[in-house]
């Protein structure tokens, strides 16, 4: 195995393991909102190292230059998907289950 | 000069994506690069919005910090999820957005959504409503850190 093997395994295995957790935690967390914040670990960090590790085992190829397009593409489209799922269940009046002094506040 | 670099991009794009360097294939790409901006074009979309080429230099000195912020803050929500005590204090937050064109105000939007422990609820035209997993990440938000950012962000063009 050569180094950039290793590099790439480490960034695997950490990527795989934030995709683990977000999984973990959509079952762990009370409600929609909550559960949504467990996803967004996935697609930052669990996509990204994932990625991040193929792209050391492609090398400088146009293979990761499609991963590289493939970021982008996770980059612009989750947090607009994640939006359009929020916005969706706040106006059918799904209410978010609210910890200490969560209430509509703030500034 | 818009209509140029969206042309220049879609062919590299075109390039990237099919691997072949044949010459048939390559004029056949700028072909359809040049038709698409052609079509875009008599849609009215190569504007700021559609192709933001201004944007570029800020963009590369903004994303770096996003960068780091969702790496943070992820971890931040990692630890949160396998803590025994799931010690979640999930907040609804009226955070003011102080930018001025529409483009600017997604960026923000997006921004917050794309940190994990933050979604932007509602979109508005001077304030979002967040939605934040813990009171710590609706607080991190209220100081304003990441509004000043994407107003410079968005004040850098021309």
């Amino acid at each position: 195995m050569t180094p950039a093997d290793w590099i790439s395994m480490a960034l695997l295995a950490a990527g795989g393991a934030f995709c683990v957790v977000g999984a973990v935690g959509m079952l762990r967390m009370p409600d929609f909102y909550t559960r949504m914040h467990a996803a967004s670990v996935i697609e930052t960090l669990g996509a990204g190292l994932v990625i991040a590790g193929l792209m050391v085992q492609a090398g400088f190829t146009l293979a990761s230059a499609k991963l590289a397009i493939l970021a982008a593409l996770i980059f612009f489209a989750s947090p607009t998907a994640t939006h359009a799922l929020a916005k969706a269940a706040h106006e059918r009046g799904v209410e978010p289950v609210l910890g200490e002094g969560g209430g509509e506040g703030g500034k | 000069m818009r209509k140029l670099s969206a042309a220049v991009s879609l062919f590299v794009f075109w390039v990237l994506l099919s691997g072949y360097f044949t010459p048939f294939l390559l004029t056949a790409g700028a072909v359809c690069a040049v038709a698409v901006v052609a079509f875009a074009r008599r849609l009215e979309v190569v504007d700021p919005e559609g192709h933001p080429i201004d944007f570029s230099g800020s963009a590369l000195r903004y994303w770096p910090w996003l960068g780091v912020e969702i790496v943070k803050s992820a971890w931040d929500v990692a630890k949160v999820i396998v803590h025994p005590r799931l010690p979640i204090s999930p907040a609804l937050v009226r955070v003011p957005a102080t930018q001025k064109s529409a483009l600017g105000r997604v960026v923000y939007a997006n921004s917050i959504t794309l940190t994990p422990g933050t979604v932007t609820i509602v979109a508005g035209r001077d304030e979002f409503l967040v939605h934040a997993l813990t009171r710590a990440g609706a607080e991190g938000l209220a100081s304003g850190d990441m509004d000043r950012r994407v107003t410079r962000f968005e004040g850098a063009r021309q």
